[in-house]
């Protein structure tokens, strides 16, 4: 048994992932090093396609700039190195004999072709876990199709229940296709290491992002398998199955709030009395509603006559009320509403700056501290476990320390790999 | 049959409503023990929400529920019964993981917080999740995914600029988190594993959500920016949208595809092939670079729905994929279990339940090539397994398990 002070800080903290990802994948080793592990990115010489990704830091593009690149490489170490030349490969293949980890996100088929793929680094090292983070899954009809962020959302039968109803569907307009696939991988990647530490085995972690988004759909495929109903988007409103549907968004005096009546469990019934009593306080009650039987309505459906009254009596009381004002006197009154919340909001939100949530981290190369979400999952006997702890790496800014230090490169190898274009 | 991952990992789960049933459904899926408890005198949400096989509601009758509860343990014991926090305590000895997602202070409220778990285990990982995390000043703000999703900044970001935000579908957060609370579990197990020490986590469902969003925070900290509503519109495609396709031989009319092209190879791909049928408006100058595109988008959308409402979705698919050009079909409910890469990934399975009969269940995203997941046993009937887990798992005697029953905390 490792003593609790040996284990070092950080879940993950003994074990090495080298994450070979583009866009498409960098959440993944993101969630492992939150948790603490050491994650080496492996990005091309001169840089990961994945530094061209706006928005940029004071919107002036370059590879040291991107924000996305911050968001998603923080926490991690980086190295260049070409795979897809021998020399390349070959370190890369050393590496792999240290690893616990390795993450890509590559076509279909790329890896095989350079030589490394899952059979290949496993004869270097049995206890390997690699986990592929693509669109479809490593095959199948439609494992070569190119798939950006919209046409995922749209295959993952997202979109078509999204949007309002008399126009095209909608996608969330930042990337989420490739995120719950990535995010995912994290998660299969922890179930193959709970196999590896007990067995000794690694394997192979296939990962489909259409599946993944196929799986937040709630209970929407199951009303096909169970009722052959097809849900469908209804805007600000909702429909949970015939005939009965709810609002869940509003406009109020300076922007957007949800509110989702309707009876139930969930304190849900308790949550529309509390609406109900606030509106009487201030003179806009509605006594057609109160007399509504809300306890025995099912869980987030409401009658059509009594979502028409509903509307009728809560749309102007909210247009009374600032969503701030809202958000307040719901959480006084435990009513079930929130804000749509913009940027602005969310980075000065009282309860993520009461649980301390976000991280400043200091981008000493340009004399700047930058806000980065913090913790996805507090450990509340050792908050540090959890968190952001440093930036996102430049270009090559580890080789010397990774290449050199652990691999035993001098400074005339380093020298010669970067002439070649390996480094 | 081969060893399953998590063979041997036990897990006492509390957890309900969508986000901590899918967690743990993870855990069941690759093969852990997992000890599901619920109030016989209070079903939980998900037993009371549709749909219903053959449109009859039932507490053992739910899709919903059936879904994220395969392949565990069902008990009922009643919380309020004075014989139920020594029971789980009771119950926690054996367990490794111990999962809730209630309102923070109610597991302490019934002597069962992880001061109380620990002193009986010390190895217990407690994974505890709520919408808002544990302490502040909104901890116990009630609340569930739907509109956890305006909260963590999506809403914001999806919708017409010429109407307004609209929510995104179900209760998204719901399944953003499990796998963060996956991994998160996971790597606590591992260290309990090696030092023999539990830990308790905290994981609120708005925090881990923003980790999707983080590009977008650092551009509002950094940059000041705030988004605007753009429809489906991206900064650096062009087109970039969903587009009216025919009916399909059922009829149904609300059909489309999505296309985008993100640089010239696939701009100049889809151009020929919108021409190609006659549309020849879309080879004019005033498309010709992506800055010019940008300044007729509109116009540009119009050429290219003019094209594909007259043209099968799946056909257009094919065509534009055969040359390179990003497209695929929206799919409805209904074609995600005829889609035939879903189908080729074993996406669904059915599993035959005593009440509702056959139910579609998926499979995690995530194909282990050594030791797949299995889903086997349907999700339980409400309190079915009390006595066979409470005996024959958890290793109560006969006597122990008649004396509680006969109390009625088993209710």
């Amino acid at each position: 048994m490792t003593d609790e002070t040996d284990y070092g800080p950080g879940l993950l903290a003994p074990y090495r992932v080298l994450d070979l990802t583009d866009a498409r994948g960098l959440l993944c080793g993101k969630m492992l090093a939150d948790l603490g592990a050491d994650l080496v990115q492996v990005e091309p010489p001169g840089g990961s396609p994945a530094r061209k990704i706006g928005p940029f830091y004071k919107d002036e593009p370059g590879a040291e700039r991107s924000l996305f690149w911050w968001a998603y490489c923080a926490n991690k170490r980086g190295i260049t190195l070409d795979i897809d030349t021998a020399d390349g490969a070959a370190l890369f293949r050393r590496l792999v004999g240290q690893a616990d980890f390795v993450i890509e996100s590559a076509d279909p088929g790329f890896m095989a072709s350079i030589g490394l793929s899952y059979a290949a680094l496993q004869e270097l090292n049995p206890r390997l876990v690699m986990v592929s983070i693509t669109a479809f899954g490593q095959d199948g009809p439609y494992a070569d199709y190119t798939a950006s962020d919209i046409v995922g959302m749209a295959l993952g039968g997202f979109m078509h229940l999204t949007g309002d109803g008399d126009r095209p569907p909608l996608r969330v307009s930042m990337p989420q296709f490739y995120q719950h696939g990535s995010a995912a991988g994290a998660a299969g990647a922890m179930i193959a290491h709970t196999h590896r530490q007990l067995t000794g085995e690694g394997q192979h972690v296939d990962v489909s992002c259409q599946q993944a988004v196929a799986r937040t759909l709630a209970h929407a495929p199951q009303y096909w398998d169970l009722e052959q109903t097809i849900l469908r988007r209804m805007g600000a409103y909702r429909e949970s199955a015939g005939g009965t549907f709810t609002r869940i968004n509003w406009p109020c005096k300076d922007g957007y709030v949800n509110f989702q009546p309707g009876g139930g469990t969930a304190g849900a019934a308790r949550s529309v009395r509390s609406m109900l009593a606030w509106m009487t306080e201030e003179g806009m009650g509605s006594p057609e509603l109160d007399a509504v039987n809300w306890e025995e309505l099912g869980y987030g459906t409401a009658r059509a006559d009594i979502m028409e009254q509903t509307v009728a009596a809560v749309a102007p009381f909210f247009m009374t009320h600032t969503r701030n004002e809202l958000a307040d006197g719901a959480l006084e009154r435990r009513i079930l509403l929130f804000p749509v919340a913009t940027p602005s909001d969310i980075l000065a939100h009282r309860q993520l700056a009461a649980r301390d949530y976000y991280d400043r981290i200091e981008h000493e190369d340009i004399g700047e501290t930058v806000t980065y979400p913090g913790h996805f999952v507090k450990d509340l006997n050792d908050p540090s476990r959890v968190g952001i702890r440093r930036r996102a790496p430049r270009i090559g800014e580890h080789n010397r320390e990774i290449l050199g230090g652990e691999l035993g490169l001098n400074e005339r190898d380093l020298a010669r790999l970067t002439e070649l274009g390996v480094v | 049959m081969a060893h399953l991952p998590l063979e041997g990992l036990k897990v006492l789960d509390f957890c309900w409503v969508p986000v901590g049933p899918m967690t743990t459904k993870y855990l069941s899926e690759y093969g852990a023990t997992v000890l599901r408890v619920e109030s016989g005198k209070r079903p939980e949400t998900l037993r009371r929400a549709g749909p219903f096989a053959g449109g009859e509601s039932g507490v053992n009758r739910s899709g919903y529920f059936a879904n994220y509860n395969a392949n565990k343990y069902g008990l009922s014991i009643d919380m309020s019964h004075p014989d139920a926090p020594g029971l789980i305590l009771r119950i926690a000895e054996w367990a490794d993981v111990v999962t809730e997602n209630f309102t923070p202070g109610t597991l302490e409220r019934w002597g069962l917080g992880y001061d109380e778990l620990s002193r009986v285990n010390p190895r217990v990982v407690l994974f505890s999740a709520s919408m808002l995390g544990r302490g502040g000043p909104m901890q116990t703000q009630p609340g569930f995914g739907a509109v956890l999703s305006s909260l963590a900044g999506y809403t914001n970001i999806i919708g017409w600029p010429d109407r307004g935000p609209v929510n995104p579908y179900g209760a998204y957060t719901d399944f953003v988190c499990p796998k963060f609370a996956v991994s998160a579990i996971l790597a606590a197990v591992d260290r309990q594993r090696a030092t023999g020490r539990g830990t308790h986590l905290d994981m609120s469902q708005l925090e881990t959500s923003l980790h999707f969003g983080g590009p977008m925070l650092l551009d509002a900290g950094v940059n000041g920016r705030e988004p605007e509503l753009v429809g489906n519109r991206h900064p650096s495609a062009s087109p970039h949208g969903a587009y009216p396709c025919a009916p399909d031989a059922n009829g149904e009319a609300d059909r489309w595809i999505a296309i985008a092209a993100f640089n010239d190879e696939q701009w100049a791909a889809l151009r020929d092939e919108v021409s190609a049928d006659g549309f020849t408006d879309i080879a004019s100058g005033e498309f010709r670079t992506f800055r010019v595109r940008k300044a007729h988008e509109d116009k540009l959308d119009g050429i290219i729905a003019d094209w594909t409402v007259k043209h099968d979705r799946h056909e257009l698919m094919r065509r534009l994929q055969a040359v390179g050009v990003p497209a695929g079909v929206v799919n409805d409910t209904r074609d995600l279990f005829e889609d035939p890469q879903l189908r080729h990934r074993e996406h669904f399975t059915w599993l035959d339940h005593p009440e509702m009969g056959p139910y579609a269940t998926d499979y995690t995203e995530t194909q282990l090539s050594l030791t797949p997941g299995r889903l086997d046993r349907p999700a339980p009937l409400l309190g079915q397994d009390t006595e066979y887990a409470l005996r024959e798992i958890v290793g109560l005697s006969e006597a122990e398990y008649r004396e509680l029953a006969e109390a009625g905390a088993l209710e």
